[in-house]
């Protein structure tokens, strides 16, 4: 971007202003200690063209809406349209979460997003032993597809979009979501939404998995496969930063582990004989968003360029949308602070103009009592409010990739761009990501990183305002969103209705069928969408996959 | 005579996946001097305390953010003593609401570290009420 000639100068300047003007001050004050990005990446006094000298304009910046998208999947971005405003939300029984997305609609809302309570996520019935305790807490209790039913009362789907939060058993619940659909009289392609099915990041970092690695790609290939041909504007999958960031990564790393993960699943479509340009425009992401605003434009630029790279020289992709990495974003939930709870709103407005910087499509912000409990209604409102106020506001939207040229901006999107790509490197060098999986390789990086960001909070070294600096005295919290424990009553005894009411015989034979079909390399879907219309509920089809595929017992490394 | 190392068993009841401060913890507590067994996810509290019998522990530490600790943490205390392991220290960390920690104390939880606890507070509070065997 600099003439040779200019850059000498401007190199001759630094070091003459370094050791000058800049030394002068620093003998009068020294800095106490090393700055560092959160992600602990350190930090020079300053940034000059020198540092960005290697940028090419033209390939690596570029134009919005063209390759190599660094500055944005849109010519326009938010001068167009703003993002969509979605707030992951579900708790207690299916009504009470329509209730509350009625409300979020209401609020000017522009997207739903469905949170499932854990027996959902983990394919238990909420009468299962395993789900004790658990019915209705940190998601809605869908047990079967009258709860979906009602869970969407009244609510078009073929207006709003909607999210779901489910991977093992992400098949049942599309199921489930496209038959009330068409119930509702709307047909399989005037759906959109984004349907998790990130199994990977569950073995990594999140958890809620059910059945071992190959069993449980392919049933994620299925449904990415069912979608491109019956549900072409669904968004069959979307691959998690955001957990591999919460579970204690950097945000080179999130990004990298996720971009590895997108790396899997685009080999597993391709061996399955998609064509790329058939399955990579419906590959979705999803990210963290922390309070280090530059830190956070550079990693969502960065991934961008790399992911576009990744799909157009490695995977041969022609269509541009196979290249776009176009992704939901939520505010980091593990930066939010049990003390002090106000203070929350100023990170997470923080958070959210990052995001807008950065460019995304979709954005869910944190409530400031999060680190207590569910939101309560109060707390959910003000965390829409922060997103419309930074669409409506700020000026982050006026124009688009604001921070481009920044020589800290520039130089900072570079050097995650080479964290990320010699990530990628390493793990094609141990045999790509299952096995860096299988090694533990991923999941010791991001509990090092975790450890290392503890110390520093334990240390005093990295200040966290409430926590370790700033403390006070405060009384406790008290109006918290509680979650009854006769939702789990109500639960069990509504599921035994459930299955007395069923055609028992229809039931069991479509339940048999998907056991034959789950055994040949036949797409589970439309078999699964059978057995939901039959009544089945969602433990038992993964029972039958429990029985055909086994479970995933995790090895745990800790580091 | 070197001093005997404490035992701690660090579980996760229930369905929750949030496993950073689990295994965070770990960490700090061998580099602490204590011999740690992690139990991985799903525990039931009968798979808790059955470890706890086996590994003869003297500490059983529980993580939760899924809101089902009330649940949990006093059923891991009652099946410890049903199994006269009345003696093993038992705390707990997590998304607990402060107004949750009394009633959880009097159901026999020596103590509930909420988020932003310093790992040196948590590792000085075991050391100071492991009880001798």
């Amino acid at each position: 971007m600099f003439n040779e000639k200019d850059l000498e100068k401007i190199k001759a300047g630094k070091k003459k202003w370094t050791e000058g003007t800049l030394a002068k001050t620093l003998s009068k004050a020294p800095e106490k200690k090393a700055k560092t990005t959160w992600s602990g990446t350190p930090v020079e006094c300053l940034y000059t063209p020198a540092e960005v000298a290697g940028l090419d304009y033209e390939n690596k910046l570029g134009y919005p809406g063209e390759y190599p998208y660094t500055r944005g999947v849109q010519p326009n971005m938010f001068r167009g349209r703003f993002w969509t405003m979605r707030q992951y939300a579900g708790f207690g029984s299916a009504k009470e979460t329509n209730a509350r997305y009625r409300y979020l609609l209401g609020q000017g809302q522009t997207g739903l997003s469905v949170a499932f309570h854990l027996p959902t996520q983990a394919g238990y019935d909420s009468d299962h032993p395993l789900s004790m305790g658990e019915v209705g807490k940190v998601g809605a209790a869908i047990d079967h597809i009258g709860d979906i039913r009602i869970l969407f009362d009244q609510i078009p789907l073929d207006k709003v979009t909607t999210s779901m939060t489910v991977n093992a058993a992400a098949t049942v619940l599309l199921a489930m979501y496209m038959s009330v659909a068409e119930e509702q009289g709307v047909k399989y392609d005037q759906l959109g939404g984004t349907i998790q099915n990130d199994v990977l990041k569950e073995i990594i970092c999140r958890g809620q998995y059910i059945y071992p690695p190959k069993p449980t790609m392919r049933l994620t290939v299925d449904l990415i496969e069912f979608c491109q041909k019956y549900v072409p504007r669904w968004n069959s999958i979307s691959i998690s930063g955001y957990h591999i960031r919460e579970s204690g990564s950097t945000a080179a790393q999130e990004m990298a582990f996720t971009i590895a993960d997108g790396i899997a699943y685009a080999e597993a479509c391709a061996a399955r004989g998609i064509a790329v340009d058939d399955f990579a425009p419906r590959l979705s992401f999803f990210f963290n968003a922390f309070t280090d605003v530059l830190e956070e434009v550079a990693k969502f630029r960065a991934a961008r360029r790399v992911w576009a790279k990744i799909m157009k020289d490695r995977f041969k992709a022609k269509d541009p949308r196979s290249m776009m990495l176009r992704y939901h974003v939520q505010t980091g939930g593990v930066t939010l602070t049990a003390q002090q709870p106000l203070n929350n709103i100023v990170r997470v407005a923080l958070q959210t103009f990052a995001t807008a910087l950065g460019g995304h499509q979709s954005l869910h912000t944190n409530s400031y009592d999060e680190a207590l409990c569910l939101p309560t209604q109060g707390a959910v409102t003000v965390a829409l409010r922060t997103q419309q106020i930074i669409a409506e506001e700020s000026g982050a939207c006026v124009t688009v990739d604001p921070l481009a040229g920044s020589y800290y901006v520039e130089y900072l999107t570079d050097k995650i761009e080479a964290e990320i790509e010699d990530y990628i490197k390493k793990i094609d060098a141990m045999g790509g990501t299952l096995t860096a999986i299988e090694q533990g390789y991923i999941q010791k990086e991001i509990q090092n990183s975790a450890y290392l960001f503890q110390k520093s909070i334990d240390s005093g070294e990295r200040a966290y305002v409430g926590v370790n600096k700033y403390t006070m005295e405060e009384p406790p919290v008290t109006d918290l969103l509680r979650v009854d424990m006769k939702v789990g009553e109500e639960k069990a005894v509504e599921l035994k209705q459930w299955r007395a009411k069923r055609d028992n015989a229809a039931w069991k034979k479509a339940l048999d069928k998907l056991r034959e079909v789950s055994k040949t390399d036949t797409n589970v879907m439309p078999t699964v969408i059978e057995a939901v219309k039959a009544g089945a509920t969602v433990g038992e089809v993964c029972d039958v996959w429990r029985e055909v595929f086994g479970q995933y017992r995790p090895k745990e490394f800790i580091s | 005579m070197a001093e005997k190392k404490i035992k701690i068993i660090v579980a996760k009841p229930g369905l929750d996946g949030h496993d950073r401060g689990a295994k965070l913890l770990s960490r700090i507590f061998a580099e602490a001097g204590m011999e740690v067994v992690y139990t991985g996810l799903r525990q039931t509290p009968e798979m808790i305390v059955e470890t706890a019998l086996q590994e003869d522990a003297d500490v059983v530490g529980l993580s939760s953010l899924s809101g089902v600790h009330n649940y949990f943490f006093p059923k891991v205390v009652e099946l410890l003593k049903a199994k006269k392991l009345g003696n093993v220290l038992v705390v707990g960390g997590g998304i607990i609401p402060l107004e949750d920690i009394p009633t959880l104390k009097k159901a026999g939880i020596a103590e509930i570290f909420g988020p932003g606890t310093s790992t040196d507070t948590i590792v000085g509070f075991i050391k100071a009420n492991v009880k001798a065997k």
